[in-house]
């Protein structure tokens, strides 16, 4: 290959990065910003809007329990089923429990619901504030001294923070029932057995790790959803392509800080 | 006006747009209690110039001033005390579209003051009574019409009785009837609680009805200000070509650059891959 090629291989190599860079310094001044309007609203006037922020649990959370249970439960089944020949190989069929547990609520139950979450609230938010973008509302709010971090994005931030760590307890509980009912219809565990197992195989760091990755995961779902639908250009078109983008960047960077939160852990904790 | 302190000033405003320079050095004074339309075509920089006043754009160069503060320059945090004494009627409405009509009308009240429920409602009652659509408080602003959402927006423009007021576009796309409404609305705010206007619009039937001064932006700088009289009767043929909405006139319809013959023989695409860095 020729120099010059190289060289423009290297050139568009480091024009995308830069770029990712300034998108990572984007999202990081929205936090501070975030940050700041939290901690403001706490001890000064105006509040965090507390109606607002329930009103997006509902919309963002409690609206996604459905989903969530569903897709657990079929995570528990799969699990399963997937690691019951390996196990009955080994001559140890009644450990299904503390394998789908252990993989359920360490990695299972937050990861999931957090790439389920990104669909159902992120899209839902980065749209939303599209919307607001292209209809001048957040140019309306600005200019009538109503900062859109303040009344938009807290509220959310925190809606979705509670809800997911909320969601993803429910996920993990839903995703070890998914596991016994296999154990129980089609490998003929006794359920009060697996019940023990789960239990006794679960130590607290399990559940906690858990916990703290999928506040993790929220905040990325709702910063990155939040950042791309405040940053929206060019009318519907761009509605769109905000909402395409803040789902694959949020699945993104969910997976690569899921990689080094469990690595951290690994060695660590 | 030279005894009375200007409510708005414009001093040396330029703004340029990747290369392109948009606003050339505008200058304004608006008194107090005055109504002054910025008019001009698509692309003339009047949306842009609205925008720096209310300091939605940083100007690259010149100040604004409202009641003797620099927008361009003030602190977040005082930028905001300015914004909370005026009011501005987006193109759309910009109506929170999650929100009510009356909830629309009440945010600014919620958020910047300490009064009652009760006297909010009441208030936001008084507001939509003032645009003729007291009854319309529990729609959504999907449920109504594009003219309405207008008059809701003037509505919540003014909840908080602003000493100035900024129109982008009030009339555009709305028919005879409602334009006159929203018209007779902008001269009764003068006429009644002397609201300062600061209006930006390309519909001359409607400037020439509500205007004390005119000022028309051409290629982003003034060519002509002055009383509704002297736009009635033009002298400057481009301010009469845009008056009197002529298509042949100085002004161009084509804004293109390049050689019409040229382009189509494809003549440049000939001259451009020199220079592009495409092989």
């Amino acid at each position: 290959m020729s120099t010059t090629g190289l060289v423009r291989i290297l050139e568009r190599v480091g024009g995308q990065g830069e770029g990712f860079l300034a998108y990572l310094g984007g999202l990081g001044y929205l936090t501070l910003d975030a940050l700041k309007h939290t901690a403001l609203g706490l001890v000064t006037r105006p509040r965090i809007k507390i109606d607002e922020t329930f009103f997006q649990m509902v919309r963002l959370g409690v609206r996604a329990v459905p989903i969530i249970a569903l897709v657990q439960i079929f995570v528990g089944m799969i699990l399963a089923l997937q690691l019951a020949p390996v196990l009955a190989d080994y001559g140890q069929l009644d450990k299904v429990a503390t394998v789908v547990s252990v993989a359920v609520f360490r990695e299972l139950g937050p990861l999931i619901s957090a790439v389920v979450l990104t669909g159902f609230a992120g899209a839902a938010i980065a749209a939303e504030l599209g919307t607001m973008v292209v209809g001048e509302e957040i140019a309306a709010l600005r200019t009538s001294a109503i900062h859109p971090v303040r009344f938009l994005v807290v509220p959310r931030i925190i809606a979705c923070l509670l809800t997911t760590v909320a969601l993803t307890v429910l996920a993990d509980i839903v995703g070890a029932v998914g596991g016994g009912l296999i154990d129980r219809w089609v490998l003929q565990g006794d359920s009060w057995q697996y019940y023990h197992t789960t239990i006794e195989s679960l130590a607290l760091k399990d559940f906690l790790t858990g916990l703290i990755k999928s506040a993790v995961f929220a905040f990325i779902i709702v910063l990155v959803s939040c950042y791309e639908g405040l940053s929206v250009a060019g009318g519907a078109e761009g509605v769109g392509r905000a909402t395409t983008r803040s789902v694959v960047l949020a699945i993104f960077l969910i997976i690569a800080a899921d990689c080094a939160f469990t690595t951290f852990f690994y060695f660590f904790w | 006006m030279p005894t009375v302190e200007p409510i708005l000033e414009i001093r040396g405003v330029q703004k340029f747009f990747g290369g392109r320079q948009v606003l050339k050095n505008i200058d304004l004074v608006v008194a107090p209690g005055e109504t002054v339309v910025i008019i001009g075509g698509s692309g003339s920089g009047k949306s842009t110039l609205l925008r720096t006043i209310i300091g939605e754009h940083a100007p690259d160069a010149g100040h604004v001033y409202l009641w003797g503060e620099d927008v361009c320059h003030a602190s977040p945090r005082r930028l905001d005390k300015i914004r909370q004494r005026f009011g501005i009627l987006f193109q759309s409405g910009a109506l929170y579209s999650s929100m009510t009509v009356g909830e629309n009308v009440a945010l600014p009240l919620r958020e910047h003051t300490d009064l009652d429920d009760k006297i909010i409602q009441m208030v936001v009652k008084m507001k939509l009574e003032l645009v003729g659509l007291r009854d319309f408080e529990n729609l959504m602003p999907s449920q109504v019409s594009g003219g309405m959402r207008k008059r809701v927006g003037l509505a919540r423009a003014v909840a908080r009785d602003p000493e100035i007021l900024f129109y982008d576009e009030p009339t555009a796309g709305l028919d005879p009837i409602a334009t006159s409404v929203i018209d007779q609305l902008v001269i009764d705010l003068r006429t009644k609680l002397g609201v300062t206007s600061l209006v930006v619009t390309h519909d001359m039937k409607s400037a020439l009805r509500i205007a004390d001064r005119l000022a028309m932006l051409y290629n982003g700088e003034f060519i002509a200000i002055g009383p509704p009289a002297d736009f009635r009767q033009p002298t400057d043929p481009r301010v009469r070509q845009f008056v009197e909405g002529l298509a042949d006139g100085p002004i161009p319809l084509r804004v293109s650059k390049t050689d019409y013959l040229a382009d189509l023989l494809g003549l440049h695409e000939k001259r451009e891959p020199a220079t592009g860095n495409r092989r």
